[in-house]
This record gives C-alpha cells, sequence and structure tokens, in this order.
C-alpha cells in the first residue's frame, strides 16, 4: 500500500505508523464521566468501507495527517 | 448421513471401492424457527453448536455460514494448539481447550489429526528466560505441563538453529510445553460440523446474515439472505467481522479489525520435529505433515479487511525465520494469505451476554482463536443455554474496561498490539 504524505509525497506504508479512527471526538480536558472517556479510548466503528484515520509519517517528516481509506479494499481516496 | 466412522467401515470400503463414502454432513434448508441460531459457521460457532447439543441437549439450533464451511479464519490459521498463558483466567481457559484437543478425534469420531509434537519457545536474552521460568512456573502450579531448558538442551532438540558467533540473536534457553502442538485445522470444522449435525442441528451454509430482528430491546430473530429466521437466542460468533455483525445490532464494540499473514514453504522432508516460536520478534513455525514450513508473525499494523497482506510485513516475517533458521533462505515460498483478526484492547476475546438480551458474543479473538476453538464453543454454549457465563469465561465480559478487568497477558496495558 502507498500512502500520499501531505509533505513528502506518495511512500510506501511501511515508513507510517497508523493511529486509528480520527472521526471520534475527544472529551475536553476535564470534562466528561468516565462512561464518555471509556467509550471514546476503547470503543469504534471499525466500519468495512470508507474510513478516515490518523497516520504519521515516522521514518520521514514525522507529520501526522488524516487519510481517507477505504477498509473493505484499501483504496486511498484523498485527505479529508 | 453417513454412519459412524469405525475400523469396520474403512475395510467394509476396502472391499467394496465402489461404495462411495456419503458425505460428512447435511448441509440444511433453513426452517422458519429455531430455539437457537449461531452466526458463523467457522471454529467457534461449530464447536457452540456441538457443545449446546451434547452437554445441553439443545439440538433445535442452527448455524449459519455466509460462504462454505472452513472458509474463514478456521481454514486460515496456522493450527499451533497450546496453554502456555500466564494470567489467571486465560491459563485455566486456555488449559480447558488443550484437554479438550486431547480427546476431540474420540469424541467428534473424526480424525482431527491432533499432533501433540510440543512447542518450545526461545529466550533471546538471560532476562527472557528468566520471564519464561516465571511462566513456566506459574503453568506447573496450575497443573500444566512445563519444562524449562537451557541452551544445551535446545542445541540437541533444535540442531537446525542459528548457534555460530555471528548469530544476529543468541539463543540462552527455552521452554518447552510437550503437550502443545497442532491440529489438523480444516478436520476441526468439518469434524464439529458432522458432530453437531448427527445430534441434530442444521448447518446452513450460503446463508448471510443481514440483520436481527428485535422487540422490545430483545433479539428475536434474524434477517437472513435465505429469508427471516424466528430464534430465541442469537448468538455471533465470526471473529474478523464482529464489528460489522454486532452494528447490526445497534453495538458498538472494542474491537479493531486486523490482517494477520501466514506464509509456507514448498515442502522438504520431515526437519522441524515441534512447533517453534522465538522470543526477538512474535515469530512461530512447525512443519506440516505435508512438509511445508508453516509460519507467521505480527499483523500488518492498520485495520483492513482485505484478506491479503502486505509486503513490507511478509519481508520481516522471512527475516525472522532466515535469522532463526539459516537454511529457510534456501527455500521458495510457497503460499501466503492472510486473515481477518479482531484486535480487542487487551489481546483477549469476548464470551460473553451483550446489552442485548437473549443476544450473546462471541469475538475478539485477535491471533489466538484456532488453539481456543474447542474450550470457546463449550464455554459459549454454557453462556447461551444458562443465559450466564461460566467460572471459565467470566473474566471475558464486554464490559471489563469500565471495571478495569483488562486481561492484558503481557501486563503491559492496552494497545500492545499498536507499539
Amino acid at each position: 500500500m502507498r500512502i500520499p504524505c501531505p509533505h513528502c509525497g506518495e511512500r510506501d506504508y511501511s515508513e507510517f505508523r497508523y493511529g486509528s479512527d480520527a472521526t471520534k471526538p475527544r472529551p475536553a480536558h476535564g470534562e466528561g464521566d468516565l462512561k464518555s472517556w471509556h467509550d471514546y479510548y476503547f470503543l469504534f466503528d471499525n466500519p468495512k468501507g470508507p474510513h478516515t484515520e490518523y497516520w504519521q509519517h515516522v521514518l520521514g517528516c514525522r507529520r501526522w495527517f488524516k487519510l481517507a481509506r477505504n477498509t473493505a479494499t484499501n483504496e486511498i481516496g484523498a485527505a479529508p | 448421513m453417513s454412519n459412524r466412522y469405525s475400523a469396520f467401515a474403512v475395510a467394509r470400503h476396502a472391499l467394496q471401492p465402489d461404495l462411495p463414502w456419503p458425505r460428512a454432513w447435511t448441509s440444511a434448508e433453513p426452517k422458519k424457527s429455531y430455539d437457537a441460531v449461531i452466526v458463523g459457521g467457522g471454529g467457534h460457532g461449530l464447536a457452540t453448536a456441538y457443545y449446546l447439543a451434547k452437554n445441553h441437549g439443545l439440538t433445535n439450533v442452527a448455524v449459519l455460514e455466509r460462504s462454505w464451511i472452513g472458509s474463514g479464519n478456521v481454514g486460515r490459521n496456522t493450527t499451533i494448539i497450546r496453554s502456555n498463558y500466564q494470567i489467571d483466567g486465560n491459563t485455566q481457559f486456555f488449559e480447558h481447550s488443550l484437554k479438550l484437543w486431547e480427546g476431540l478425534s474420540h469424541d467428534l469420531n473424526f480424525n482431527c489429526m491432533v499432533s501433540h509434537r510440543g512447542q518450545i519457545v526461545l529466550a533471546v536474552s538471560l532476562v527472557q528466560l528468566d520471564t519464561l521460568a516465571r511462566k513456566g512456573n506459574i503453568m506447573r502450579l496450575n497443573g500444566i505441563d512445563a519444562e524449562l531448558l537451557d541452551r544445551g538442551e535446545v542445541m540437541k532438540l533444535l540442531p537446525y538453529l542459528d548457534y555460530s558467533n555471528d548469530a544476529r540473536w543468541k539463543i540462552y534457553g527455552a521452554l518447552l510445553q510437550r503437550r502443545a502442538g497442532t491440529a489438523r485445522h480444516d478436520a476441526v470444522a468439518w469434524g464439529y460440523a458432522r458432530a453437531a449435525g448427527r445430534l441434530g442441528a442444521d448447518i446452513i451454509e450460503n446463508c448471510e446474515v443481514t440483520g436481527f430482528v428485535m422487540e422490545n430491546g430483545k433479539a428475536t430473530g434474524v434477517e437472513t439472505s435465505r429469508g427471516t429466521i424466528n430464534t430465541g437466542k442469537v448468538a455471533i460468533a465470526v471473529a474478523g467481522h464482529t464489528s460489522h455483525v454486532a452494528a447490526m445490532a445497534g453495538l458498538r464494540l472494542p474491537v479493531e479489525s486486523h490482517v494477520l499473514q501466514a506464509f509456507v514453504t514448498e515442502p522438504v522432508k520431515p526437519m522441524v520435529d515441534h512447533v517453534v516460536s522465538w522470543g526477538a520478534e512474535l515469530f512461530y513455525l512447525s512443519q506440516s505433515d505435508k512438509g511445508g514450513l508453516v509460519f507467521g508473525g505480527h499483523i500488518d499494523g492498520f485495520n483492513t479487511y482485505t484478506q491479503r497482506g502486505q509486503f513490507p510485513k511478509m519481508q520481516s516475517v522471512v527475516e525472522c525465520a532466515v535469522s532463526l533458521m539459516p537454511f529457510v533462505s534456501r527455500l521458495r515460498l510457497l503460499r501466503h494469505w492472510g486473515g481477518i483478526m479482531d484486535m480487542t484492547p487487551d489481546g483477549s476475546p469476548f464470551i460473553c451476554k451483550t446489552p442485548v438480551r437473549n443476544l450473546y458474543l462471541n469475538g475478539g479473538w485477535c491471533y489466538q482463536g484456532f488453539k481456543a476453538a474447542p474450550a470457546s464453543g463449550w464455554t459459549f454454549a454454557h453462556t447461551i443455554a444458562n443465559d450466564d457465563e461460566h467460572d471459565l469465561n467470566r473474566c471475558f465480559s464486554l464490559d471489563r474496561f469500565e471495571k478495569g478487568g483488562e486481561m492484558d497477558e503481557y501486563g503491559l496495558g492496552n494497545w500492545t498490539y499498536k507499539q
């Protein structure tokens, strides 16, 4: 799989680290009960299809960015 | 439906070569209603149907498989069975499973080719050898066999490893579990399907579940590609796709789906007599009865439902193989494939009730589904029949992260697989 880094351009996926679902709203610091933190931290939609996620270019510019990818095909779309 | 397999039946078929062996199990048509419906005809679902009938007398049961029996992870793993765990809960559960493996072929009247060839976990540092000694002690305190081997003993058992001064990872010793080994994975699916079918369960192939029928927060049936089926209890056993199926019931789970690759080389003469695991990187290898070296490593590292692996992971797993056993560099890889794993935060599964009444969940198997299948079906059947967990699976509940009940085998906290 080839991943387009917004800074370095397209590179092999092995240069990147996966950062999981990027659509989950994080409760504000000091806000939210244990349940909302549990749900934020532990639960995933884990869809079979379009997914927006974080990646970090660890072996390159080390930048974090969002990526749109289809988990059923690994097809990569435009960065959201 | 065929008769019982026996030496007499083999002789009869040998004398009458034209007499065909009957099909091992009946692929049934769905009825309008069942006492219980199991979604997923893999190792866990079929085992559940068998133990529901055998242990709890529940025989009006259907197993719904969207494809064919054995098409999923039960036929995609590296076939290893073992019980070398160290935290309470896992230790007892996996030992129960290994004990079921020991009598499985007789119990099912189907040769599952269970081979207790032993598993050897190699230590590549003195610290690692200490942790293996600790694990071995925990196993022995639980009545499980474990032997600590020093370097010399490992050299006798595994003479083909790299013991040279140039070895990238020096081998200091190992932990051996002699009762561990391998089983024929397809035979496990067929054996459970046949045994469950003989007791009355309907094994229904090419029947995909597309939704759940709910009444007042209670599951009362399933919508399938072959019509609606009413039922008193619905059990999900679709590891790999657990999130996808549970979402139809409105559940969000602590699960991400990842691909795990496995590899097999061209066949060679018998050489590797054990299951060999390695401490330098997650890596495990055994030799199949056909002669191929079967091995695997870590997941690719990002969530996906595609059953195909990425090349860089293939490269790193093969590097492990060659670094440990230099002769592997002269073999050709015959095949590699991927299976989809439910990865959970703590690396442990779910066998439990769910917030939806009469809906039961079996999933989250991470890498360890195959060896667990007998105990998984055994305890899941108990949970379904009694609407309550058995002591062996009480720790695998869905709400354990809310209650601080993580089952992190390595003691490293959550998300070790993402590090």
